[in-house]
């Protein structure tokens, strides 16, 4: 079967701070329920989705921050953060909660042309 | 004066606009705003040039929901929702940069 498309979903938003880090989650869970060739992209402010040691019981919101740790387990295996807004935001591959695999922007961009679908969060 | 910051230094433009604008007061980060006052984040050195004027409050549910309470620079104030009230209280006007 050649159906299976590249799906890219962009995550470039903080956490908790608008809804939409917990809604693009939710759609990449529901991706990886059809097969698809899924690729996670974090960048900008969304890096800070995958920032170790969330406690949210304060803010009287979920935590949805071990789903990340979970997606492998849904074959959702490529996870790629952008360097340069790591270094802005003073990030270290030490501070994420995943393994992930550091793009500079060049990378994440050619990363981007080779998709069939992208979306975007 | 109050003036309370909910959005992240790196997408928006109202802390930028607060310091450059306020002549002094009580500065409170919450919500995404509170990224500014960590370490190695391109805002936290304009953050620090204002601390002159301004006494910086974060909000440290905030904080620790983003799992950045290790991260807080030098010179920042934590507090709870109690501090928050407080600073309403101990302020005579108070201005949200939405």
């Amino acid at each position: 079967m050649s159906d299976v498309k590249k799906f890219m979903f962009v995550n470039r938003k903080a956490p908790y701070g608008t809804i939409y880090a917990l809604e693009a989650l939710e759609v990449v869970l529901i991706t990886a329920a059809f097969d698809q060739d899924v690729s996670l992209a974090f960048m900008d402010d969304g890096v800070y989705q995958l920032k170790k040691g969330q406690q949210t019981k304060g803010i009287e919101t979920k935590n949805f921050s071990p789903a990340y740790r979970a997606l492998e387990d849904y074959d959702i295996e490529k996870l790629y953060v952008e360097k340069e807004s790591m270094e802005a935001r003073g990030l270290t591959e030490a501070d994420l909660l995943v393994d992930v695999t550091l793009f500079s922007r060049a990378e994440m961009g050619a990363l981007m042309d080779e998709q069939d679908v992208i979306l975007s969060f | 004066m109050l003036h309370i910051i909910n959005r992240s230094p790196f997408t928006d433009s109202a802390l930028e606009s607060c310091l450059n604008t306020a002549t002094g007061g009580d500065i409170l980060l919450i919500e995404d705003a509170v990224y500014a006052a960590t370490a190695g984040s391109a805002a936290a050195d304009k953050l620090r040039a204002a601390m002159g004027r301004f006494k910086i409050y974060v909000l440290m549910p905030d904080i620790e929901a983003r799992g950045m309470a290790g991260s807080l620079i030098e010179g920042v104030s934590p507090v709870d929702y109690g501090g928050f009230v407080d600073l309403t209280a101990s302020n005579k006007t108070c201005q949200s940069w939405l």
